[in-house]
């Protein structure tokens, strides 16, 4: 069981308030996850990935484990405590303003 | 009795608010999706309980919403919470937030480019939904005006999209370029007496008709004037911030221009200039009384520099001439030190016996007049900076 967290805006989107819990078979990597968690929440379609380029959204990272993984490539595996489920991934988005 | 509803798209929610036919006492529902910014929200004429929003951010791109029940309940069309999240075929819903130009060979046009700020040429790339326009016969037709310049269409209630791409794919597009808040379509009108003819409005393109539906586009800017452009009298490149029509005479339309206020009795082929004596041309909204048709309303903003009313007095101006003779209207509207904007999608009108007329300002105020400009006062003061207010009437 893979656990995913959503930024607060995403979570009401997709109706949830805590943390996804997503099946996905095999080794987990980003694209894995996120293709399981569009599927489950259609309505995250695109905001998370562009439509089109399938690219990580400028203003949103990921991390997991204390680490920043939002440069990983996409099918690169994610961590072994994610995998297990002991840890979650968060999608977080940046701070920006001023 | 009738109903007025008030829908007000701003940076941070939609608002809904609502009143008898007085329109004296309001009730305000809100902010739904809180956080995001609503650039349009728009109720069918076909079926006024059905209203579409747009619904962005920088963080997590389009959304399109809808509520079927008057405003009360929003879902992504195709994906209400607790459906199937696979259509019929097995393929997955959540189409609604998906605005792909069409390159293809069938029905579409190439990706080519458009002017960007610097000169150079950049290829169209979709940002967001300005504008939202539903068919005023069809309640599952809605057309959408999107950044880079295009328009789409659905007719599925929302649910998935298609680019009419005859506007985008007009031989002019190289020359279109993004205005200062970005390339953007912001303004469609479908021509009630003949649905097969619609007009629209980009900054920095100007204003387009099609005469069949969508498939082919025209400028028609000719006799606009914009001495910033190299070539002030272009076919294209004019800053158009918002045009306007009388649903009883779709051949005269109103333009409010990044400076000037312009009008045409031919449906476009030609402009006029109707100024007059307003104390500065320059502004964003324009609308046209809901009973008379040569009672036009502007809020005139001091210049392109600096976005707020002159003097510190927010002022509305109307014609009842067509325009080139225009009186202040003031009565309860702030005169003194006021520096709030009024943006191009933010002055809508009722159709009660005595229209009303509304607007919505970067401060957070709705003001409302239930007697046609005479008399003003705030439905709301303190919202995030609006950004659209529309309006229904509601039997």
């Amino acid at each position: 069981m893979i656990r995913v967290i959503l930024p607060p805006h995403l979570r009401g989107l997709a109706h949830v308030s805590g943390e996804v819990e997503l099946e996905v078979a095999g080794q987990p990597t980003q694209r894995s996850v996120l293709d399981a968690l569009e599927a489950r929440y259609p309505m995250l379609s695109g905001t998370i990935r562009d439509h089109i380029t399938q690219q990580r959204r400028p203003f949103l990272r990921f991390f997991a484990c204390g680490e920043d993984l939002s440069h990983e490539q996409p099918d690169a595996p994610l961590p072994d405590a994610i995998a297990s489920g002991t840890e979650p991934l968060l999608i977080l988005g940046a701070i920006a303003g001023g | 009795m009738s109903k007025v509803r008030v829908l007000v798209g701003t940076r941070k929610g939609a608002f809904v608010l609502t009143s008898d036919g007085k329109r004296n006492n309001w009730d305000v529902s809100g902010p739904h999706f809180a956080g995001w910014e609503l650039y349009h929200v728009k109720g069918s004429t076909a079926d006024p309980n059905r209203i579409f929003a747009s619904q962005c951010s920088g963080w997590f791109g389009q959304v399109i919403q809808r509520s079927d029940d008057g405003g009360k309940t929003w879902t992504q069309p195709g994906t209400p919470p607790g459906e199937s999240t696979t259509g019929p075929g097995g393929m997955p819903k959540g189409e609604s937030n998906k605005f792909v130009y069409d390159d293809s060979k069938e029905t579409g046009k190439p990706l080519t480019t458009h002017q960007w700020y610097d000169g150079t040429q950049k290829p169209w790339a979709f940002k967001r939904v300005w504008h939202l326009e539903p068919s005023l016969t069809d309640p599952d037709t809605v057309y959408a005006g999107v950044e880079d310049a295009a328009i789409f269409r659905s007719t599925d209630g929302g649910k998935s999209w298609h680019e009419l791409a005859g506007l985008r794919g007009h031989g002019t597009g190289p020359k279109w370029q993004p205005g200062a808040g970005g390339m953007c379509l912001h303004t469609i009108i479908v021509d009630p007496k003949n649905p097969k003819r619609i007009f629209v409005a980009i900054s920095a393109a100007g204003a387009f008709r099609t005469d069949d539906g969508g498939a082919t586009w025209r400028p028609i800017n000719k006799g606009l004037y914009s001495k910033y452009i190299p070539e002030p009298t272009a076919e294209v490149g004019h800053c158009v911030h918002r045009i306007a029509l009388h649903p009883s005479r779709p051949d005269v339309l109103f333009m409010q221009k990044h400076w000037d206020v312009l009008r045409t009795d031919n449906a476009g082929d030609s402009w006029q200039k109707i100024s007059g004596n307003l104390p500065t041309d320059f502004g964003f909204v324009i609308d046209v009384h809901a009973h008379e048709p040569e009672t036009v309303y502007v809020v005139p903003i001091k210049s392109d520099g600096e976005h707020f009313p002159l003097d510190g007095k927010l002022r509305v101006y109307r014609s009842r001439s067509g325009g080139n003779e225009w009186e202040e209207l003031s009565k309860g509207l702030p005169l003194r030190d006021c520096y709030v904007n009024v943006l191009r999608d933010a002055m809508a009108v009722d159709s009660l016996d005595k229209c009303g007329v509304y607007f919505g300002t970067t401060g957070g105020q709705v003001y409302a007049s239930a007697d046609a400009g005479d008399n003003w006062a705030p439905i709301v003061r303190d919202l995030p900076p609006v950004l659209s207010v529309e309006v229904q009437t509601l039997a």
